[in-house]
């Protein structure tokens, strides 16, 4: 029953899915049984994957789209939306996720870049797409791209959540400094960020990103989420922090409650409470340039 | 002024807080049971139901709600809200507040790929309403209490005596006759 034709209609439905996962927590999952145990605790959506970040990084290997068979059991395994990512520029990838009846594509950093250049063209496609960002420059070229939803892109796979503030923070700025500005020197900004102005006179005006813009890369803790939330984010990707601490049924719970109850302290000290060990961190200054993944992309 | 109740432990809740402020009654975020004082109905945002009810179990919210409508407050489910206030759920039980006599069927329509926006003209609004269903669920049955108030090919909302449940999402258009509806025919 697809009633829609029209790609703007498309998009305006890709854009109201990830309207409905606001306040959530998406979950990395890599099979059937993480997936169940990532709806149990109440998660909005689940990201389909062969390996979780902080596996990728160790590896070094080229990391590509999750194998069909591992997206379609995890599918079968619950009932809220299911995302998987594909390669940046990868645009085979993303036709084959099409092809699966995936609900959102994640065009992404953490996977091995198969384009040095260019994003896929997302306006091609029927399936939503996020994507990630540092900045606001880097958040609307990929919303003129096509991307429905926007996350932060963080630095995945190190439990480290400096890096997600970073981009939070920057892109808040810059939109606040958007709409402090004048019709000419909004021209101008446009120019610089590599934007169109239109889209850039929408945000300002919106004082917001026009699409659903979530918090990702390092979060671990229900703190580091209620963190994000409170610096304005509309709701967390969660990827290694779960699956690589000690209690992921336990951990996974408090992150979604914290992401509910993000302005209560009181309530996120009682979730915060014996979590047991969570995974290890990671301080993104022992890393060279290389490892860093949020430079993936542009 | 009206006082809405919006749950607002996830999903589309300030697309109904905008709503409610725009048809002239003052929004409530609800996440505790303290935050249901004094409201005059309630709606049960769009989001994934499973999320949702979870919240609503752990925080003892579903006793209370459950009780304030036997008592007469009115609730408006729209799409995951919907499933929520189902007596039964396709292969799945009940929802958790199962106030409406209807049985449900979840994503009925397939992935977000078969998400779609339909314009249905409304006889009780006497106005053609802008339909969006995002991974909407299906209503497959209703009983004899329970009046159809827009069709499909199957019914796509629904009121019986104070509750009203729509599988789609009117908060994501730019009417608000829905709104209108519920606090001028459903509230009072």
């Amino acid at each position: 029953m697809s009633e829609v034709v029209n790609v703007n209609d498309r998009y305006e439905l890709n854009k109201n899915l990830a309207q409905m996962l606001k306040g959530g927590v998406i979950m990395d999952v890599t099979s059937p049984q993480e997936a169940e145990i990532a709806e149990k605790a109440g998660a909005v959506a689940v990201m389909a994957l062969q390996k979780v970040p902080a596996d990728l990084r160790k590896e070094g290997k080229v990391a590509r789209m999750a194998d069909p068979k591992i997206i379609l059991e995890i599918k079968k395994a619950v009932s809220i939306p299911v995302m998987a990512k594909v390669r940046i520029g990868h645009f085979v990838e993303a036709q084959i996720l099409e092809a699966l009846g995936i609900d959102y594509i994640d065009e992404s950093e953490v996977l091995t870049p198969a384009d040095e250049e260019h994003h896929i063209d997302k306006w091609k496609f029927k399936a939503a797409f996020v994507c990630g960002a540092r900045d606001l420059g880097e958040a609307l070229r990929r919303i003129q791209e096509g991307a429905s939803m926007i996350r932060t892109k963080g630095e995945a796979g190190t439990g480290n959540v400096v890096e997600a503030v970073r981009h939070l923070r920057r892109i808040n700025k810059q939109i606040a400094y958007a709409a402090s500005l004048n019709e000419d020197e909004l021209f101008a900004y446009a120019k610089q960020l590599g934007v169109s102005y239109e889209l850039l006179k929408k945000t300002a005006e919106l004082k917001r990103l026009p699409v659903v813009n979530f918090a990702a890369g390092g979060i671990a803790t229900p703190a580091d989420a209620a963190l994000m939330m409170q610096l304005g984010a509309d709701g967390v990707f969660v990827g290694s922090g779960i699956f690589k601490s000690k209690n992921p049924e336990k951990r996974a719970r408090a992150i979604v409650m914290a992401t509910t109850y993000y302005n209560d302290p009181k309530i996120l000290a009682e979730i915060s409470y014996d979590l047991g060990e969570e995974m290890e961190g990671i301080d993104l200054r022992g890393l060279s340039q290389n490892e860093l993944l949020q430079f993936r992309g542009n | 002024m009206k006082r809405i109740g919006v749950l607002a432990f996830q999903g589309g809740v300030i697309e109904h807080v905008k709503k409610i402020d725009e048809v002239g009654c003052v929004p409530v975020l609800v996440k505790k049971n303290e935050d249901l004082e004094g409201v005059d109905g309630l709606i049960l945002p769009g989001g994934e139901s499973t999320t949702i009810g979870k919240f609503l179990i752990e925080t003892g919210l579903k006793e209370k709600i459950l009780k304030l409508a036997e008592e007469g407050l009115p609730v408006w489910g729209t799409c995951a809200g919907a499933i929520l206030l189902s007596k039964s759920i396709k292969n799945q039980g009940s929802g958790v507040l199962p106030l409406l006599d209807i049985v449900i069927e979840r994503n009925a329509y397939g992935s977000q790929l078969d998400s779609f926006k339909k314009e249905v003209f409304v006889p009780r609004l006497n106005k053609v309403s802008e339909c969006v269903f995002i991974r909407a669920p299906k209503i497959v049955e209703v009983f004899s209490n329970v009046e159809v108030l827009a069709q499909l090919d199957t019914p796509i909302a629904v009121l019986q005596g104070k509750i009203l449940a729509t599988t789609f999402h009117p908060e994501l258009t730019s009417q608000n006759y829905w709104h209108s509806f519920f606090v001028e025919n459903v509230v009072k």
